[in-house]
């Protein structure tokens, strides 16, 4: 449960921080950008714990817009208001928009490269595998829920087998299965 | 992207254009991503204002290059403008693309949050941060396990899955930075080893 961060954790200490922070992440985020994120501002920053990256990620996810950008608007938002959501995309995208561009005006020389064609299917190996490490490392936050441990983990197992195996729309686990979850909780919590 | 075309873009189109993202921005649950194969009937199939190889260049490089994959939006503006006239026209496609893609979407998301924030203590926004944590868990592995199978599942591409495993492992359970683990798996690929 967040409530306003203590005056005592670290946070960006102005908006420039947060704008370099952003660039930083999104300029290591070789296919994609959500495990430099979770690495950056849980573990090294310390901006947010696990609970509420969590949190944070639930909400970026359910909205609609590129989750990554959802969670730049939330986390510039927490700390600056509106400034700060802005500087958070402008971080995330700025810099990002012209390298990918550099790179769209060169690709057509080398796309016919094996090396590069191997190189390509080798980092999207790895993006997989932090990805999937990532979401390893916050099953530990769900230790605290008011679901207990059973629940969680039946959830987040029909979500996978949702997703992997029967191949659901997302809209359907995260309206069907999700609202499910949050009336579950809702019952299990005290008003 | 050899073939291209030559358009000839007014107003008009570039109004459509923009129209077209501005109309996906709040279907897009679940990110840009999902969005594609609407996006590919109305530029490709419908307009022919990209060829199918500019668009499928678009969304490869955009996902192979650092930063979020959403900028595969920008790079079918970059590749719309570039068509109908040069680089002028190339800034204009990008701007307006991601303009429509994302201004709709961030005033929601911005909104929603600020209005969550202020009411962190109601009984339904907490349940929705504790019901939604475990799918969002799930949510991620899965979405590890559809990435790693890109190429395929099956057997014969063993080292591409043994490869995400041992990344796994090794971002999970190390502080190694993640720029030496994507330089590993890009030089096994440079090389031809998996």
């Amino acid at each position: 449960m967040s409530d306003l961060p203590p005056e005592d954790r670290p946070r960006p200490e102005s908006l420039s921080d947060l704008f370099v922070s952003f660039t930083l992440l999104a300029l290591q985020g070789f296919g994609g950008v959500l495990a430099v994120v979770q690495r950056e501002l849980v573990e090294n920053k310390r901006w947010m714990t696990r609970d509420e990256f969590i949190e944070d990620w639930s909400v970026a996810q359910i909205m609609p817009g590129p989750n990554v950008i959802n969670l730049a608007l939330i986390v510039g938002g927490r700390y600056f208001g509106l400034k700060g959501a802005l500087v958070g995309l402008a971080g995330m995208l700025a810099v990002p928009l012209v390298l990918v561009l550099a790179l769209a005006v060169v690709y057509s020389q080398f796309a016919e490269h094996p090396g590069v064609a191997g190189a390509l299917r080798g980092m999207g190996a790895v993006a997989a595998g932090l990805i999937m490490a990532t979401g390893i490392k916050l099953i530990s936050a769900l230790q605290t829920n008011v679901l207990g441990w059973r629940w969680c983990a039946a959830l987040g197992l029909a979500c996978l087998v949702g997703i992997v195996v029967i191949r659901l729309p997302l809209f359907y686990i995260l309206f069907g299965l999700g609202g499910m979850a949050c009336t579950l909780a809702y019952t299990r919590m005290k008003s | 992207m050899t073939e291209t075309l030559s358009l000839n873009f007014g107003v008009n189109e570039w109004f459509q254009f923009f129209l077209h993202y501005l109309s996906l921005s709040l279907l897009a649950i679940g990110g840009a991503i999902a969005m594609i194969p609407d996006m590919h009937r109305f530029l490709v199939e419908q307009n022919l204002w990209l060829t199918s190889a500019q668009f499928n260049a678009s969304v490869a490089i955009a996902q192979a290059a650092p930063g979020p994959n959403v900028l595969f939006i920008a790079l079918m503006g970059w590749n719309v403008g570039m068509n109908a006239g040069g680089v002028l026209y190339g800034l204009l496609g990008i701007t307006l693309a991601m303009t429509g893609m994302l201004v709709p979407s961030s005033v929601l998301t911005y909104n929603a949050t600020q209005w969550g924030h202020r009411n962190r203590n109601l009984r339904s926004v907490r349940a929705f941060k504790q019901g939604m944590a475990p799918i969002v868990v799930g949510l991620l592995i899965a979405t590890g396990l559809i990435l790693a199978s890109a190429s395929g599942t099956s057997l014969e591409h063993w080292p591409l899955w043994l490869l995400a495993g041992v990344s796994a492992v090794i971002f999970w359970r190390t502080k190694l930075h993640i720029l030496w683990l994507l330089a590993a798996g890009a030089s096994l690929g440079w090389f031809g080893w998996i």
